[in-house]
């Protein structure tokens, strides 16, 4: 059936900040299917709060509209734009759940807006616990024994029935949130307690516990015509009871035969056909592993993390699809854009096998807790793709840049055959090293097996790469012994640090014998039919069929790799956007990546795509082929970066700013004699490397002190010392990682953050606008909630912060990109950081000022002049609109993590409140970020001795507002002083109710607790924080923060949310 | 032990030996599934061919022996990128280098098979060599490797006595071309009693017992070999009782109804093929393994219509003929290996036969 001529504009909903468990993914998604829906003549309506998202471009959609994904301004955005449709199955859970509300309140049905893509009624039965039951029990498709509650009580009779342990999961939440495994009533309790209430219809499912059993997901989609394939197939390496999303996962399926592939793959069609989906799916099943029983665990009734994952894994390009399906095509009529003489109707055949790893932030967060389980952890993934699973689990290995490069990475060898046992039983993100270890000491399979609960066949192909590590350090290093541990991915170092040479001298024998990367196509169909997609993996065990192309410029896009705090979407962005940019100027694009969540590694985004870890190696094997022109770092932040010397010693011309500017910029003192050539002030400083140095370094400038190591993204390792204990403790901790690199001492100046992105030509600047940070310095910019224009910086401070931009500018001879953050005290600005490459400002500095900075700084970065482009240089005309950019947090989902800000970056995400006047801008962002006050009226404030101050207005504007302020001792003494009404507080260690019988009585909107600065926080602030966020509660722990939102509830009353459309 | 496989145009893939060790010469060709080599090896339709699989990664979970299709393996050899050295699966009971060796069938692993299937893709299906010697020449094997053709594959591999199975349904007989055990139980399962006939058995011996059906097998080879076949599926055709036939019986059909049949470039091998119903535009998954296809053109409208059809190709996947109850496919709604999406035409044969699902 061709499209259904009903459908001329579509509103479609974006899945807004990036949390844990909604992550890059949607970004993926989303910007496919807008692509499709436009390429249809579709009216592309988007609405998503993310800033940092490649959708929200306006050449992506028609209209853009990056406003808080609430009821009440979707309503508004559908008032003013009547689209016909709305599509919500591409923004995850957040854009599903939103839709539901929009039509269960048949506000859709009164302004004529249909569902497309699947309907209400579909998304209720999928979504809906008890109705899915209802569902698969009609059908015959089993499910685990579960009963959906409303209360503890009737959970604990529940569990009483069919015994412990017992899986709960909440209804409608995001990643598994509030989830988890019950041993006993009094665990049952707790967890049960917290997850009916993040629940959004207060349930909660209880369930027989099946952990241990295979976790197999099918990729499915069907069409208007009833027409279902099956995408991919996929195992998870993981036993059920660990997140899909935090699981290893290989694609396809390993160790199901065809009877017990084509029973769930029936039963996932059986499933879809009775929900009547049109569009994408995903259904998640629990396999025995001794029987052919199974049980349905999940069905997603939308795009999701592992349909992206799908799509990469397979060529097959689910979110595109889904939307034409959306617009009434049937399958067979929509064309497969990798062969172009098939149709999406049929099943794609792999030739390969891929892994797929999760990232999870534990280097970030010490404190958290490692142990996985159904609540997801992973910030990002990295997908790679072999002829063999071995290669494929070691290039996931060392795509995560984790200091991981191969199975000995993480030392277990000091560990008691018992210890070692034991550890064998937490399944953490060591695990599969733990396995290395335990099959090196000689522990059977069988052993393995019956802690892990890991198949045997995975097993064994942990002890394949063992075994290699054993004959490399025992056997001569021949001709057939070095293919094979090519063909299993060793890498080179690993190699040489195994067989005592140097990673030259294996890479010398490798040319001589000839051992060398060959690069495979993912084609969708095993070679079954021609396909001219250049979307390539490597091995070793095969000829190269990629045919590096002479008669074009190519330049080489470096990405991002896998989503980390510190470093997310944004990245991606700046690296989709130069390869568009260089596409534009003539150039043939080459990109490398291994992130399968996002839109760089679509096969249609650059003229070529590597699917590789980005290491020397790896990256040096891509070169070795294509020769490539040059090669651009600046835009795939650290990862990127970290490659430029490796880039240079391969002979590959680094295009843009010169790797030794960027050195001069990171190195210290190379950087403080750029500064004072150029008479810029900044903050005294040291370079030290060893603890004694920084205390000595320290004692000089005077605690407070900013120590942190040089060359490094999002703050890793930056703290704030204020005594002599501080600095030891951040020394040790940032030395436990060998540093290549020395440590910075910085004196620490307080006064307000200011923030430039800027172009450079070499000669001119223009900087699209200055952005200024509610949180004084001493909170990660990533963390600060930041404002464009700048509003409380003075005319001279500004003229100053152009003047510094350009000298320094000039000074590192920048070609491209800047990023430079200011400290501004009235009319005195320092330099506290730059970067001369993209940051994580660029793309949202791009969307609020008109300006497409990417692209301006590619055309540079080849030769173009800001003047010869048509631009006057210096500072960009503000734009009319002022923009707040909000962080947002994933702290509720790391049990343990300590939530306080300072200089290391804690957020996953960020959302934009765009508004004509600074009030309602902020207003919109703490939506968007889910502030969503007052509920009870009463908060607690908690505060440090230089925030008692401050904190007292604060707290005079909070009561005034009708707040109950509850303050522990010293906190309650201030606001006493200064007559604000207060109610005391005992403190956790007094008897109850104390200040956590308050936070767990549900009663509590916020939470405003400021840790002491230093190492030495408090054990009870930390507890405090803890306990508001895992139930729930906002938590400030920044003064300057709290008296941004107080401010935004103050005007909440006369807001009105006029939606704004930036795409003009 | 080092292995090649030498193609008659000359090219050579090296390899490793695994299960049997011998020299043999067989037609190569490629199958893309991902699951269900134990099925693939068990099917009589492979019989005279060499299977390459290009799912690199072959014997996961070892040989579970209720997977297998009938009582032994047919193709002359098997060509893999790498044999699991260790299965795992309960189910297991053997490994697939065991099974191959007690079997007689050599097999090569540590082929580039994506190469090797681009190469078939290309030139089309191609005769090849696996030899573990390294003391043959090239000048001397190839005219060899060229000269074989798959021959009287379809009397190898038939039953030599007709039999009964259980069953207190329909009455229907089974030409048992290269059956696959699951057309036996896809029919068995629906109550049916189904005694197996004999490739060469006469149309008069089956006419006589009265069958409420007739079920034409798949099988190897080309159709235009088994001339006498043909002239008794016309005879049966003739009878005017309900036929249903998969694959080689499809094709066997239609040449005796006055179609024509030819060699495919390189076939059809795998489950992942879809086939569009004509009536209801729906399309179905299927499980296929076919070098030979009816001609469209030749399809003459008054004798048979087309009822599916390929997606990809556009080629004849089914053909409901118009004045007799006799509707027949190319693919396999019995999959093993593959997608039972289509097993449901066998509900609409016992309905043929006024039979109730």
């Amino acid at each position: 059936m061709p499209k259904d001529a009903g459908i001329q504009k579509v509103l479609v909903i974006g899945s807004g900040p990036i949390v844990i468990g909604q992550a890059a993914e949607f970004d993926y998604a989303g910007t496919q299917a807008c692509r499709s829906l436009k390429e249809e003549g579709v009216c592309v309506v988007l609405v998503n709060s993310n800033p940092a998202t490649i959708m929200t471009d306006k050449d992506i959609a028609d209209k853009v509209y990056m406003e808080p994904l609430v009821p009440e301004m979707v309503r508004e955005i559908i008032q003013k734009e009547k689209p016909d449709s709305l599509l919500p199955t591409l923004g995850g859970q957040a854009a599903l759940n939103l839709a539901m509300e929009l039509w269960e309140s048949g506000f859709l049905a009164e302004h004529h807006v249909r569902l497309i893509g699947t309907t209400a009624e579909t998304i209720r039965k999928a979504e809906d616990r008890e109705a899915f039951k209802e569902t698969m029990e009609k059908i015959g498709e089993p499910c685990a024994p579960s009963q959906i509650v409303y209360t503890v009580e009737e959970g604990e009779r529940f569990a009483g029935q069919i015994g412990y342990p017992v899986v709960l999961r909440p209804a409608y939440t995001l990643g598994g949130s509030g989830g988890g495994i019950a041993h006993g009533p009094e665990e049952l309790r707790e967890i049960l307690g917290n997850g009916l209430r993040l629940s959004r219809v207060g349930q909660v499912l209880v369930e027989r516990c099946i952990a241990g059993w295979k976790e197999i997901e099918y990729e499915v989609m069907r069409d208007g015509n009833g027409t279902c394939i099956t995408v991919c197939n996929m195992e998870n390496l993981d036993p059920v009871g660990i997140h899909t999303g935090d699981s290893i996962v290989v694609a396809p399926s390993q160790t199901l035969g065809d009877r017990e592939h084509q029973m769930l793959r029936s039963a996932a069609l059986n499933i879809i056909e009775e929900l009547q989906i049109t569009g994408g799916c995903n259904v998640q099943f629990a396999l025995n592993p001794n029987s052919l029983e199974y049980c349905v665990i999940e069905v997603n009734p939308r795009v999701s993390r592992s349909s992206a994952l799908a799509s990469k894994a397979t060529g097959y390009p689910i979110a595109k699809v889904s939307a034409k399906i959306a617009l009434g095509y049937h399958l067979d009529e929509i064309q497969n854009a990798i062969t172009k003489k098939t149709y999406a109707s049929f099943e794609p055949m792999l030739d390969y096998c891929v892994v797929k790893m999760p990232r999870l932030p534990f280097d970030k967060f010490l404190s958290a807790n490692r142990i996985l389980g159904t609540q997801m952890k992973a910030t990002g993934e990295v997908m790679s793709i072999c002829t063999n699973f071995e290669g494929a689990l070691m290039k996931a290995i060392r795509s995560l840049e984790q200091h991981v490069d191969s199975l000995l990475s993480y030392d277990f060898t000091s560990l008691t055959r018992e210890e070692l046992l034991e550890q064998l039983a937490v399944a953490d993100d060591r695990r599969i090293w733990v396995i290395a270890q335990a099959l090196r000491r000689g522990i059977s399979y069988e052993e393995i097996h019956e802690i892990t609960k890991i198949d045997p066949w995975f097993i064994d192909k942990i002890a394949v790469l063992v075994e290699m590590e054993e004959k490399l350090k025992n056997l001569p290093l021949d001709q057939e012994l070095l293919a094979e541990a090519k063909r299993l991915e060793f890498p080179d170092n690993v190699i040489g640090q195994l067989t005592g040479k140097s990673p030259g001298q294996i890479r010398q024998m490798r040319e001589e014998y000839g051992i060398l990367a060959a690069y495979k196509m993912v084609d969708t169909c095993a070679a079954e039919f021609e396909a001219s997609t250049p979307y390539y993996y490597s091995c070793y065990d095969g000829c190269n069929e990629a045919v590096s192309s002479r008669d074009r410029k190519k330049v080489l896009v470096l990405g991002s790799g896998p989503i980390r705090i510190g470093q997310g979407v944004e990245f991606d962005y700046c690296c989709v956007h130069s390869a568009w940019a260089f596409s534009r100027e003539g150039y043939e694009t080459i990109m490398i990546n291994n992130n399968p969540e996002t839109v760089s590694t679509d096969f249609d985004i650059a003229d070529k795509l590597y699917f590789e870890p980005l290491t020397p190696e790896d990256v040096e094997n891509v070169v070795r082929l294509e020769q490539p022109e040059g090669a651009v770092v600046q835009f795939g932040g650290q990862t990127a970066i970290k490659l430029t010397k490796a880039l240079m010693e391969m002979g590959v011309p680094i295009l843009g700013t010169q790797a030794e500017d960027v050195d001069a910029a990171e190195d210290r003192e190379l950087f403080d004699q750029i500064l004072e050539q150029c008479q810029i002030p900044r903050p005294q400083g040291r370079t030290v490397y060893t603890a004694e140095e920084a205390k000595q370094a320290a004692r000089e400038l005077g605690y407070p002190v900013l120590v942190r190591p040089s060359y490094v993204l999002g703050g890793q390792g930056m703290q704030i010392a204020v005594q002599e204990e501080d600095v030891e403790e951040f020394m040790d901790i940032i030395n436990r990682i060998e540093q290549e690199h020395p440590v910075l001492v910085d004196k620490y100046v307080q006064g307000k953050e200011v923030e430039v992105d800027a172009v450079c030509d070499g000669q001119d600047i223009l900087i699209p606008g200055i952005m200024e940070h509610i949180e004084r310095a001493g909170i990660h910019s990533g963390d600060s909630i930041s404002i464009y224009p700048a509003q409380s910086i003075s005319e001279k401070a500004e003229e100053t912060i152009w003047l510094y931009t350009k000298k320094l500018a000039r000074a590192l001879h920048v070609k491209g990109l800047i990023n430079i953050q200011f400290i501004v005290c009235q009319d005195d600005v320092y330099v506290i950081e730059v970067n001369p490459r993209s940051s994580r400002t660029v793309p949202y500095i791009s969307k609020v000022t008109g300006l497409a900075v990417v692209d301006l700084a590619a055309r540079v970065i080849l030769g173009e002049t800001i003047r010869g482009m048509g631009y006057t240089p210096g500072l960009w005309p503000e734009s009319g609109y002022i923009a707040v950019k909000m962080p947002v947090f994933s702290f509720e989902k790391l049990q343990g993590a300590d939530i306080g800000l300072g200089p290391e970056m804690k957020s996953t995400g960020e959302v934009l409140g765009i508004a004509r006047n600074f009030e309602d801008a902020l207003y919109k962002a703490f939506l968007g970020a889910g502030v969503r006050l007052p509920k009870h009226h009463n908060m607690i404030m908690t505060l440090n001795d230089e925030d008692k101050e401050l904190g007292k207005e604060i707290g005079r504007r909070f009561a005034k507002l009708g707040y109950r302020i509850y303050a522990t001792w010293g906190t309650y003494r201030a606001l006493q002083e200064a007559g604000v009404p207060a109610v005391r507080t005992g403190k956790i260690s007094q008897e109850s109710p104390n200040i956590i019988d308050l936070i767990l009585g549900h009663e509590i909107d916020l939470v405003i607790d400021t840790p002491a600065k230093g190492g030495q926080h408090g054990r009870d602030g930390s507890l405090i924080r803890r306990n508001a966020i895992e139930t729930g509660v906002y938590c400030i722990t920044a003064i300057d923060t709290a008296k941004a939102l107080v401010e935004s509830l103050e005007n909440a009353g006369h807001r009105s949310l006029s939606p704004v459309n930036i795409a003009g | 032990m080092k292995a090649f496989l030498i193609l008659e145009d000359g090219s050579i893939f090296e390899g490793r030996s695994f299960g049997a060790v011998k020299d043999v010469i067989s037609e190569i060709v490629f199958n893309t599934s991902m699951t269900g080599y134990t099925e693939v090896l068990t099917d009589p339709s492979y019989a005279g061919q060499a299977v390459v699989m290009t799912y690199p990664l072959v014997g996961n979970y070892g040989i579970c022996r209720e997977d297998m299709e009938s009582l032994r393996p047919w193709p002359d050899g098997w060509i893999v990128r790498e044999n699991a050295r260790m299965p795992s699966n309960f189910r297991c009971e053997d490994t697939l280098e065991h099974f191959l060796k007690i079997h007689g069938i050599p097999g090569i692993c540590r082929v580039d098979t994506r190469a090797l299937t681009k190469l078939l893709r290309s030139k089309g299906t191609m005769n090849g060599m696996i030899t573990t010697g390294d003391h043959w020449r090239l000048e001397e094997v190839l005219p060899k490797i060229r000269a074989y053709r798959v021959q009287d594959a379809v009397e190898r591999v038939s039953c030599e006595k007709a039999y009964r199975l259980p069953g207190k349904g329909k009455r229907v007989a089974l030409m048992d071309f290269g059956a696959k055990g699951n057309i036996m139980r896809s029919l068995q399962d629906r109550g049916c009693q189904v005694t197996v006939y004999p490739a060469h058995t006469k149309a008069q011996e089956i006419l006589e017992t009265q069958p409420d059906g007739i079920m034409l097998s798949n099988g190897p080879g080309d159709p235009k070999d088994c001339k006498e076949m043909i002239a008794e599926i016309r005879r049966l055709y003739d009878s005017g009782i309900p036929i249903f036939a998969i694959c080689l019986g499809h094709q066997l059909m239609a040449l005796a109804t006055g179609g024509d049949t030819h060699k495919m470039k390189y076939g059809h091998r795998g489950g992942n093929h879809p086939v569009k119903d004509l009536r209801t535009g729906k399309v179905y998954i299927s499980a296929q393994n076919h070098g030979y296809v009816v001609d469209m053109e030749k399809v003459d409208s008054r004798v048979a219509q087309v009822a599916f059809q390929n997606v990809n190709d556009g080629t004849v996947e089914g053909l409901r003929y118009v004045e007799r109850p006799v509707f027949t496919v190319q693919f396999h709604p019995e999959a093993s290996p593959g997608p039972h999406d289509s097993a449901y035409l066998f509900d609409e044969f016992v309905q043929m036969m006024g039979g109730n699902v």
